[in-house]
């Protein structure tokens, strides 16, 4: 994907009013079958995977050794013993080598990422641009998997908070797919949407907000970890900072008025001009026109309210903790 | 859009105009097409003296910000507040609204070692 094919805020409002469309054919697609799949996946992610009835999804986290997280990922129970990962493109190979390498010998692993051509359609008229494409076939309901006659996958989950479904197929009928759904009205939309848009949501990014340095409870995903599930990697660092809290927490500022992007790398500081933290994302929000951006702070400066302020090119501009998500769907 | 050829330009894109000893600078529209949505201009401070060449304001599009070169060395005696409030004249006229600042040059040569519009045109196709 580039960074954008027309305008980012033209693709961002696109997805926010109508519908959207992204190439998300570089993401990987991991089949997890056999009798252990379940109870192996269970002890390699932090969701309970269990939990799911057949045709449902779940967002997860594969973590290494210190609860720190390797990568973030969508799985789904797509049969009795089969399940169908979701991962990130740029850790495929790493999520696949430490899946591998804590194999369970009753669990096969498959990596299918280069089979499969993969969509992302977006917007409140994703549903009808789906019933354009594919007329006779319902879509699954929130973070269910189907496979349509066409042999086609569709997820029914999205980066974006838009309703919207990932649409997976085999690589050599990807073109035409893509094709199909923009002549029914999705709008060609890239990297730089697709950033603005997670972010308003305040949904992390691997790599940005997310690293094997940070465990999910400091992400503030405690809710996608499920201790009371058994044994799992990286679960007695997540017990330990669950019951004390932990010291560093990844925190939604917004700033107080106008002023230059945020952006990544930006220090955050106190009102008295201590550093504390810096950007681990950041942009300018077009749905809001106003600066957003994440950081890992110390949790004492983490209390929505907060005062702080953002460093961009010598100057402070005033910031303040807010609840995510920073973009609220207007209620119809 | 076409270039004006009462223009001269910089291979970094800028533009200057020049009426007796004051320049006025901006952005081309080439430029401004590549950035897309301009959503935010940081101007530089009155007074203050730019050799040719020295990064004097910087123009931020939502994925990234980009640094607008001085085209001429001079000081600054004007800087354009319609820019700071909508970014997006930049954008929609980058050889008239969307100026940027003005500076009080003393080598009026350095205009003459600009590109015309036809260097430009060139250097940009």
């Amino acid at each position: 994907m580039p960074i954008q094919y027309t305008s980012i805020i033209d693709e961002h409002t696109a997805v926010r009013t109508n519908c959207g469309i992204f190439d998300i054919s570089h993401m990987g697609q991991f089949i997890v079958s056999g009798p252990n799949a379940a109870a192996w996946l269970n002890r390699m992610l932090t969701n309970n995977i269990a939990a799911l009835a057949i045709g449902e999804g779940q967002y997860t986290l594969l973590l290494n050794e210190k609860g720190g997280v390797i990568d973030d990922l969508i799985a789904y129970r797509s049969a009795e013993n089969e399940f169908f990962l979701v991962v990130n493109a740029s850790m495929i190979d790493e999520d696949f080598a430490w899946l591998g390498s804590h194999q369970d010998p009753q669990a096969e692993l498959r990596d299918e990422s280069n089979l499969w051509a993969g969509m992302a359609i977006q917007g409140p008229e994703s549903q009808a641009v789906f019933a354009k494409i594919c007329p006779g076939e319902t879509l699954p309901p929130r973070n269910g998997i189907a496979t349509l006659a066409s042999g086609a996958i569709v997820c029914r989950t999205g980066y974006t908070g838009e309703d919207g479904f990932e649409f997976f197929t085999p690589a050599a009928a990807g073109i035409a797919a893509w094709e199909n759904f923009i002549a029914a009205g999705a709008k060609p939309c890239a990297l730089g949407a697709r950033d603005t848009l997670r972010l308003e949501m305040g949904y992390p990014l691997n790599g940005n907000d997310l690293s094997p340095e940070r465990s999910p409870i400091e992400a503030g995903l405690g809710f996608f970890c499920d201790l009371e599930k058994g044994d799992f990697m990286g679960r007695d660092v997540l017990a330990a900072q669950k019951s004390n809290g932990p010291t560093l927490k990844l925190t939604a500022l917004q700033y107080l008025e106008k002023g230059p992007p945020p952006r990544s790398h930006y220090p955050v500081l106190t009102t008295d001009g201590s550093v504390i933290g810096e950007l681990s994302s950041g942009v300018l929000s077009p749905s809001l026109m106003v600066g957003i951006g994440m950081a890992y702070l110390p949790a004492e400066y983490s209390k929505i309210g907060t005062t702080l302020q953002i460093e961009v090119r010598g100057k402070l501009f005033p910031a303040q903790v807010v609840k995510k998500p920073f973009y609220k769907r207007p209620v119809p | 859009m076409t270039s004006p050829s009462d223009l001269r330009y910089a291979t970094s894109h800028e533009w200057a105009r020049l009426e007796g000893d004051i320049a006025t600078v901006g952005i081309s529209d080439h430029a401004q097409a590549e950035l897309t949505d301009v959503v935010f201009v940081e101007l530089p401070a009155m007074g203050r003296s730019v050799d040719v060449g020295d990064p004097t304001a910087v123009v931020e599009s939502v994925k990234a910000a980009s640094d607008i070169y001085a085209p001429l060395s001079g000081e600054v005696v004007e800087v354009n507040p319609d820019v700071e409030a909508d970014p997006s004249l930049v954008n929609t006229d980058p050889y008239g609204k969307g100026w940027i600042f003005k500076l009080k040059i003393k080598d009026a040569s350095q205009f003459e070692k600009l590109l015309d519009v036809a260097a430009y045109e060139t250097h940009t196709s």
